[in-house]
């Protein structure tokens, strides 16, 4: 999948994932698709609360050898 | 626009206390939240320029699992349930455990609250502290951090009545 940034949160923990994309999210323009790759298995279900809480779409969410990888489209 | 209110009203002055009102209040703001956390009696700890006499205790607190941060895989797994009694009589056996949980906090990529002090106040979380609380345990304004206001209960209820989440920790 295409996207426009990417951020690392591999072995950050609850609640760094979503305050580091938030804080991507900020400095990003409408319409790009930020990607983030992290290795805290609560991120799975808080990424998905975090795109239907802003707003901004969770475009894809994987697991793939203890890492997840979200991909999300700026509102 | 409609957002959506947190308040919090933040009572404890410890270590792994500062925790909950942190997380909660830069998670909240991240969501689009506007939040505000009320420092009031212990939780004024959590607001002085100083953080590091925030420790943690297991005196008295059997919920607290006692587990090395180092060592190899079966050291890290024992539990050392050492009895209350002989905690007690340890010269500075809380500032031992604070180190190790300060420890298990880096290995598990878990953030500082130093850190996360910082994240709250990026995302403009307002941080009110309780000028009576002040006064009663002989702080001075320079005790703590530039950004904070004081002020009252009657304060806090102006922002508290408002939200839509009022969290007491």
């Amino acid at each position: 999948m295409n996207f426009d940034k990417e951020l690392d949160a591999r072995g950050l923990n609850c609640p760094l994932p979503i305050l580091r994309s938030k804080k991507t999210l900020n400095e990003m323009t409408s319409g790009q698709v930020l990607k983030i790759i992290a290795t805290d298995p609560g991120s799975v279900k808080d990424f998905a609360a975090f795109a239907k809480q802003t707003g901004n779409e969770l475009l894809s969410s994987a697991e793939a050898g203890g890492e997840y990888t979200f991909f999300i489209k700026k509102k | 626009m409609d957002e959506k209110k947190l308040a919090i009203i933040a009572t404890k002055g410890t270590l792994d206390w500062a925790y909950p009102p942190f997380i909660l209040a830069s998670t909240a703001a991240a969501l689009g939240y506007e939040t505000q956390i009320f420092f009031t009696f212990y939780g004024l700890q959590l607001v002085r320029k100083d953080l590091s006499g925030l420790k943690v205790s297991p005196i008295g607190n059997p919920g607290m699992p006692m587990k090395m941060p180092f060592g190899p895989k079966w050291f890290k797994d024992i539990s050392w349930n050492i009895p209350n009694a002989l905690q007690c009589i340890i010269p500075g056996y809380e500032s031992v455990a604070t180190g190790l949980m300060k420890q298990t906090i880096a290995n598990n990529g878990v953030a500082t609250i130093p850190e996360l002090r910082e994240l709250c106040q990026e995302a403009e979380v307002k941080f009110i502290a309780c000028q009576m609380t002040v006064e009663l345990f002989g702080f001075e304004h320079s005790d703590f951090i530039d950004g904070l206001e004081y002020g009252g209960a009657a304060t806090f209820f102006e922002f508290a009545g408002e939200s839509d989440i009022c969290l007491f920790i």
